[in-house]
């Protein structure tokens, strides 16, 4: 095709933000993040199959700062894609399809999705693996698989 | 001419005639799966983020004890595959929305196919590998 001197119509520099086409490009861009983000479950469980030296490496990556950083960033990426896909999924059922309730289920989908990211955080650190490890349930488990583990390597 | 036919008073229902429309002829087949994969990430993706906090600092043994169990083997499988077919169809349409060019974007198109399709066979192995 040939640059023509011919005006253009208006695009998107032209409109002013709104909160409605703002959380509309940000699903998609979460959509893009979380596919990305989903190579850290792939190494993990690759890391896991691998043996204990290569899921040690996995598991400090994780708890690394630029690993939590991550982490985090997946966690909100998580939970707004979650929320607001569920708000796709109400306007595929002919709901909350007039502008002011789409407005409203959008501000509902931002307070969810920090609630969400604050609550996890807030259990995620408040756990200690310690706890988890000397709890009987666990070692029980421990107790009937190692020896299962053991013929793998 | 069909069409005016059979919105005169065919037999045929709504969704019969609907079924096969769209450029490629696929109906709305991918729109649907993007919505049912969708329902099935909704448990599955918070049962993993639950996991993922018990699983905080987890040694190997740890973690291998756990992915043994079956249910979490289960759930870690079918976590994956409805994730990334939903990852897959999502950045198909993303793809097809922003790049124009025909050769990058049948490349990506493809491309996308196979990484997504081998991370997920990869990931199912090890899962297979430590679970059984």
């Amino acid at each position: 095709m040939t640059p023509s001197d011919r005006p253009l119509s208006p695009h998107l520099q032209v409109y002013k933000p709104q909160l409605t086409t703002m959380l509309s490009i940000l699903h998609r861009a979460c959509g893009v993040a979380l596919a990305l983000g989903s190579l850290m479950v792939v190494w993990w469980l690759v890391a896991a199959a691998c043996g204990p030296e290569a899921f040690g490496t996995a598991q400090q990556f994780a708890a690394s700062p630029l690993g939590t950083f991550m982490i985090f960033g997946w966690s909100v990426a998580l939970f707004y894609h979650l929320c607001n896909g569920v708000r796709h999924l109400i306007w595929d059922t002919g709901h909350l399809l007039k502008i002011e309730n789409a407005y409203r289920a959008g501000y509902a989908v931002l307070c969810a999705t920090v609630l969400l990211t604050a609550a996890v955080w807030g259990c995620a650190l408040k756990f200690s693996p310690d706890a988890a490890l000397s709890a009987p349930i666990v070692s029980d488990t421990l107790a009937n698989t190692t020896p299962k583990t053991e013929g793998w390597q | 001419m069909m069409d005016t036919k059979e919105k005169q008073g065919s037999m045929r229902s709504p969704l019969a005639r609907a079924r096969g429309l769209g450029a490629a002829g696929h109906g709305s087949g991918h729109w649907m799966a993007q919505r049912f994969t969708a329902i099935a990430n909704i448990p599955l993706t918070l049962w993993l983020v639950y996991s993922i906090i018990t699983l905080k600092g987890a040694s190997h043994e740890v973690f291998v004890a756990w992915l043994g169990q079956p249910v979490n083997a289960v759930l870690m499988i079918l976590f994956l595959l409805s994730v990334f077919y939903h990852a897959a169809l999502g950045l198909q349409v993303v793809i097809e929305d922003y790049v124009h060019c025909s050769c990058a974007k049948i490349t990506a198109l493809i491309g996308i196919k196979f990484a997504l399709l081998a991370l997920a066979m990869a990931s199912i192995l090890s899962i297979l590998k430590v679970a059984l």
